[in-house]
């Protein structure tokens, strides 16, 4: 069990497993959460899971392909934040709710 | 140029100005023709004048024995196959040369008179022009592509003049159906060239005759060629089954009637078969069908003719019947006969036609027959001219009919008795027929209204002179053509011997009849035709029975006088279905089937998209839900597999 | 280079007319077009027909894929370009006294189709020749659209899937041809030199035929064809179906047959079939027809039908024929659509049955359009004949059966367009017609320019069969 968390594989693991906890938690809060707002967290949640899976990595292989990827992605997140927060306050403003069931209007 | 003989080559000029001057006179008439006014009328005839001297001066340089052949530029190349538009003068050509431009230039005098008040009179000279120039092509061209131009412009004129009268209707149909007529012969005429073609390696004449020599007779490649042909000639020359639309073209103006189709353009068709005659005599089984056709559409017409009550159908209908006895002679070989009575039927015939026109003149534009009466007593000239051409159409000695008449009766007792027997009723029948009008029209009392009888008048010298000078013609005409009874040689037929007498070399010379035999066959016809003068002169003469008015026919009177109802017959069977086929193919394929296939498509595109979009349900949830499903769906192929 | 030039002029006019207003966007075109038209005569003179190509102009362009800018005229190309820059100036002629919408963006369009339509015949390699043959279809899609009649809407955009559906298959064809050529190009000069197996060629016939039959069209994919004549303005129909409807048949010979000649001889008898079906099919319908419009369309899928059938009798004369008729053709089809438009703009109607008696009224008018009427229905004497003879003549020789019933187009022929002059332009005078004024100085002289052209190219046909012989020698080799 010692050894599990003192060699660098061990360590890698750790990483692993939050990186995965913390990707099911976006996963399922984007499935059967109807607040908007908080799917568009539970997004970001799923995106910085990935993150931290890409900085465990790239430290661990020693190449820093990873790290710069991750700078992409904040970049992107901070993106989409802006123009979902956008989209959230405008829907709020013109239909009164942000649950997405009320939001159906979008179909044939 | 290299078939050009040198000592022809100063005939070139103006054999090139033949065609050349009515050109002229066209395209000066339809440019100027308002400006020029009744001027157009005497440029025209000049134009046709000078073809006529023009065409002597070749006839004293070309004589008896020349030809005169040459190519003026090369029309279509393709290929290594060069058509070239060139020219041929020999004596064929020479005698279709000088009745040509010299009836025609009688008739544009006389049209000079009779289009006198007509607000289209320069458009009338200038389509004259145009229709002798295209009818000089067509006897000139040294190649049946040549002649085809001046066949098919004829045609053109044909319409052109038909329709004169645009306004009316009638006579634009009348117009419409003789050019689709005749383009169903062309069409023939067209298939014959591509064979001739592709078989014979040209089409000058020259080539042809010299390929039809070295063939064998009576292959299935001749007999197909010259059917083609026939074809062809039998929808200009209007023989069964493509002649109706020749009674119908009467709507023209009169002297219309009298070139084109009675003179002229309705004999090219014979004067192609002469032309031809090497290829023809090659195809014995076509000249059957030729004589038989030739004789049928004699006796049919013939037999038309009696129950007719419109002066100028009556004489349509004489046409077609002559016309159909010049094809007989042609169908028996003899091809002088058919082109010796094609120059004494134009001499009488326009005679016949220009004379009826001055009656429709007189009559105020009456052209029932059974409205006139005792016209001669008004109109001296005009009724003894007109009688004059009776007596020639119906074989009375020694007017010109009779010769021409008797030479192919002769012919047909040499080669088959029936078509004889048959001919020779074709011949009864006319002279009754023609007599019906002659006694019906200038004797008895005057039948038409008060006001007509007021207007009746001899018509002026532009008209008559014409009428006398073909009168002439009519009756010393014959003497060209003396048989053998009265002249050791038969000027005529002499003069068309370069032109004949290679495919004379083709045949079996068969006996000439005794002299008896002759003056016996003569008796006989002259007497049939004073018998059938005599019957009508009973009828009409000496009964004075009127024809029925039209309601009271009945029976076969009255299947005669509705002309078989051949029209009626042709409408149901070819028109009115290609009418109802091109509605079907409009509505059913068109529009139906394949619009339905190609919209087809359209609608499958538009059935997906309806199905697709009911995965849109709007529901966010279900989007990310499928979405999550899908990725790890995506995962797990990725894993497994 | 002078291939260049014939490309830039009609792109920098229309480039240029963008910027013009009312009456000097028309004037500006009618300068180019005749300047255009100038360089095209000074491009025939100087050209020697030897069968190769002339005035050739290649630039790299792409690498990989490889294509090369590669133009060049041999003598079909050149009849073509001829034809075209010779109907422009006509058809932008014609519309000198009508009142246009927006004149300045309908000749700039003109314009271009111009430019598109040289590049299509210039062009010497199949991309190119592809991006052209598109690049064609857009101008003409904006004129019917914009400037067209009520059902234009749902007309063009079939006339614009239907086609382009066509170009879509024959790009998959060239598609294929670039992958299987040995030096991965797609230059006219190799396509024609390899050749791919016959048992590729087969299908590829049809990917490269569709595209041409449907632009032809030829039966039984011809029925966007009259929709589209009928809806679309007559300067658009006259460039449809004066200029590019030979695009097709241009591409039958120039394109189709060197690339795949097996798969042409394989096909050769269910295509002729095909055409003389149409023949006679256009025939009968034009014969009930009681549009204007609507006759002239079915009279010109009849005579491209006898134009595709004298193609794939694969014979010196049909090749030769089929050449003299497109540009018989498309001077007569024009004249055609002018007479029906002249007759429009004073009547207000094209309905056969409420028309007559215009010729009681307009002599010169009559007596113009009984010359271009006799010019398509090919009296001797007349450039239709020469084409007709020759053709008709081809199928012979292929078939002789198939040639009578592809003659019946003379009956025919004869059949519908005399009544159509007769109901329209004989007989007494129409109720619905109150007066017919005289032609307008430009419409005289187009007409008497296009009467002009069908009697002189029918009487001395030879400049016209000279300068394509060669070319047509080389492809038969």
């Amino acid at each position: 069990m010692t050894n599990l968390l003192q060699t660098p594989e061990a360590t890698q693991n750790w990483y692993l497993l939050l990186s995965t906890v913390l990707f099911s938690i976006g996963v399922i809060g984007v499935l059967f959460r109807r607040n908007a707002l908080i799917i568009l967290m539970c997004v970001e949640l799923m995106l910085n899971a990935v993150n931290l899976l890409l900085v465990s990595i790239s430290a661990y292989s020693g190449n820093v392909d990873g790290q710069v990827f991750v700078f992409f992605i904040m970049v992107v997140a901070a993106a989409e934040v802006a123009v979902g927060l956008a989209l959230m306050v405008s829907i709020y403003r013109s239909i009164g709710s942000i649950d997405i069931n009320v939001l159906n209007k979008l179909k044939w | 140029m290299e078939q050009t003989i040198s000592a022809l080559s100063a005939m070139i000029a103006p054999a090139l100005l033949i065609p050349a001057l009515p050109l002229l006179g066209f395209i000066l008439i339809s440019l100027f023709g308002k400006k020029l006014g009744h001027l157009s009328g005497w440029i025209g005839s000049l134009m046709i004048l000078g073809s006529f001297v023009s065409s002597l001066v070749l006839f004293n340089g070309i004589g008896s024995e020349g030809k005169l052949n040459f190519d003026l530029y090369e029309w279509i190349k393709f290929a290594g196959t060069s058509l070239s538009f060139g020219f041929l003068v020999d004596q064929l050509t020479l005698v279709m040369l000088l009745f040509i431009t010299g009836i025609g230039f009688f008739i544009h005098l006389y049209s000079i008179g009779y289009m006198h008040d007509d607000e289209g009179f320069a458009r009338f000279f200038s389509y004259l022009n145009l229709f002798v120039f295209f009818m000089l092509l067509l006897v000139m061209g040294n190649s049946y592509l040549v002649m085809f131009i001046g066949w098919e412009g004829v045609g053109l004129c044909s319409y052109l003049l038909i329709g004169f009268w645009h306004k009316n209707p009638a006579y634009n149909d009348a117009a419409k159906k003789a050019f689709v007529m005749n383009r169903i012969g062309d069409l023939g005429f067209l298939l014959a060239m591509f064979l001739l073609l592709f078989y014979f390696g040209g089409l000058d004449f020259d080539t042809v005759n010299n390929a039809a020599m070295s063939m064998e007779k009576g292959s299935g490649l001749l007999i197909l060629t010259t059917l083609l042909l026939f074809v062809g000639a039998s929808g200009k020359s209007a023989q069964l089954p493509l002649y109706t639309w020749l009674p119908d073209a009467m709507a023209g103006p009169t002297p219309v009637s009298a070139l084109i189709h009675a003179a002229t353009m309705v004999t090219a068709g014979i004067y192609m078969v002469s032309r031809s005659n090497i290829l023809f005599i090659q195809a014995p089984p076509t000249l059957d069908v030729i004589l038989w056709i030739g004789i049928a559409t004699s006796v049919f017409a013939a037999v038309i003719g009696i129950k007719q009550n419109d002066i100028k159908k009556i004489l349509a209908y004489s046409t077609v019947s002559q016309l159909g006895m010049m094809f007989a002679a042609l169908g028996l070989g003899a091809f002088e006969s058919g082109m010796f009575h094609v120059v004494t039927h134009a001499f009488f015939k326009a005679l016949l036609f220009l004379g009826a026109g001055s009656v429709i003149h007189a009559m105020g534009g009456e052209q029932d027959i059974r409205k006139m009466g005792g016209l001669l007593k008004f109109t001296k000239i005009t009724g003894f001219t007109f009688l004059i051409g009776s007596l020639a159409i119906s074989g009375i000695p020694p007017f010109a009919g009779f010769f021409s008449k008797d030479e192919i009766l002769a012919n047909a007792f040499e080669g088959n008795k029936v078509a004889w027997i048959l001919l020779s009723l074709s011949s009864m029948v006319t002279a009754f027929y023609m007599f019906r009008l002659v006694f019906l029209t200038f004797f008895g009392s005057f039948r038409g209204t008060e006001e007509q009888r007021h207007h009746l008048h001899e018509s002026p010298i532009t008209i008559t002179l014409p009428l006398m000078v073909l009168a002439v013609l009519s009756v010393i005409g014959g003497f060209i053509g003396l048989p053998a009874v009265f002249s050791d040689t038969h000027t005529f037929r002499s003069f068309l011997n370069p032109v004949f007498e290679q495919g004379h070399t083709l045949v079996a010379e068969h006996a000439h009849p005794s002299h008896a035999t002759e003056w016996m066959l003569m008796g006989i016809a002259t007497i049939a035709a004073f018998v059938s003068i005599g019957f009508a002169w009973t009828m009409y003469m000496k009964n004075k029975t009127l024809p029925e008015p039209d309601e009271q026919l009945s029976g076969f009177s009255k299947v005669v006088a509705n002309k078989f109802y051949v029209d009626e017959l042709y409408d149901k069977l070819i028109v009115n279905p290609i009418k109802v086929l091109s509605d079907l193919f409009l509505v059913l394929f068109d529009k139906l089937i394949i619009d339905l296939i190609v919209n087809l498509s359209a609608i499958l595109v538009d059935v997906t998209g309806r199905t697709y979009r009911l995965i849109q349900t709007g529901n966010t949830g279900f989007y990310v839900f499928a979405m999550v499903i899908s990725m790890v769906l995506f995962l797990l192929f990725q894993i497994v597999l | 280079m002078l291939s260049l030039e014939l490309l830039f002029i009609p792109l920098f006019a229309s480039l240029l007319i963008l910027f013009a207003k009312g009456k000097a966007a028309r004037a500006l075109a009618l300068v180019f077009t005749l300047i255009q038209l100038l360089v095209t005569g000074y491009a025939y003179t100087i050209f020697k027909a030897n069968g190769g190509a002339a005035f050739e102009f290649t630039q790299a362009w792409v690498k990989s894929p490889v294509i090369n800018i590669h133009f060049g005229v041999d003598g079909i190309s050149l009849l073509m370009v001829m034809l075209t820059n010779l109907l422009l100036p006509l058809i932008v002629l014609s519309g000198f006294n009508r009142e246009t919408k927006r004149p300045h963006i309908f000749y700039a369009l003109m314009l271009f189709m111009q430019f598109a339509l040289n590049g299509v015949f210039l062009s010497m390699d199949a991309f190119v020749y592809y991006i052209f043959w598109e690049l064609a279809l857009i101008p003409i899609y904006f004129i019917a659209f914009n400037w067209g009649d009520e059902n234009r809407g749902k007309v063009t955009i079939k006339f614009f899937i239907y086609t382009l559906v066509g170009s879509l298959l024959m790009l998959f064809g060239f598609v294929f041809l670039y992958l299987s050529s040995p030096q991965h190009s797609l230059d006219w000069n190799t396509l024609t030199q390899f050749k791919t197996c016959s048992c590729n060629q087969t299908w590829l016939f049809w990917l490269l035929f569709a595209a041409f039959a449907i632009k032809i069209p030829i039966f039984p994919f011809h029925t966007w064809q009259p929709d589209t004549y009928k809806s679309a303005p007559t300067q658009g129909t006259m460039l449809l179906s004066g200029i590019m409807l030979k695009m097709g048949t241009y591409s039958l010979i120039k394109w189709l047959l060197p690339i795949v000649p097996d798969g042409f001889k394989e096909w050769q008898a269910v295509v002729i079939t095909l055409s003389v079906i149409g023949i006679v099919y256009a025939s009968i319908i034009a014969i009930m027809q009681t549009d204007l419009k609507r006759l002239f369309a079915y009279s010109s899928i009849a005579h491209v039908g006898l134009i595709a059938a004298g193609v794939f009798s694969f014979t010196q004369q049909g090749l030769q024929g089929s050449l003299a008729q497109m540009f018989a053709h498309g001077i007569n089809v024009v004249g055609l659509f002018f007479c029906a438009d002249i007759i429009l703009s004073r009547t207000g109607t094209l309905q056969i049955s409420n028309l007559g008696g215009i010729r009681n009224q307009n002599r010169l008018f009559s007596s113009l359009f009984l010359i271009v009427v006799l010019g398509s229905v090919a009296l001797p004497l007349t450039n239709g004949f020469i084409g007709e003879f020759l053709l008709l003549y081809g199928v012979f020789e292929y078939n002789t059966w198939l040639s009578v019933f592809a003659g019946l187009t003379i009956i025919l022929g004869a059949v519908y367009m005399l009544r159509m002059f007769q109901n329209v332009m004989s007989g007494p005078d129409s109720e619905h017609i109150s007066s017919f004024p005289p032609l307008h100085w430009n419409e005289k002289l187009v007409l008497i320019l296009i009467g002009g052209l069908i009697i002189l190219t029918g009487v001395f046909p030879a400049p016209i069969l000279e300068l394509t012989q060669p070319a047509i020698d080389n492809l038969l080799k």
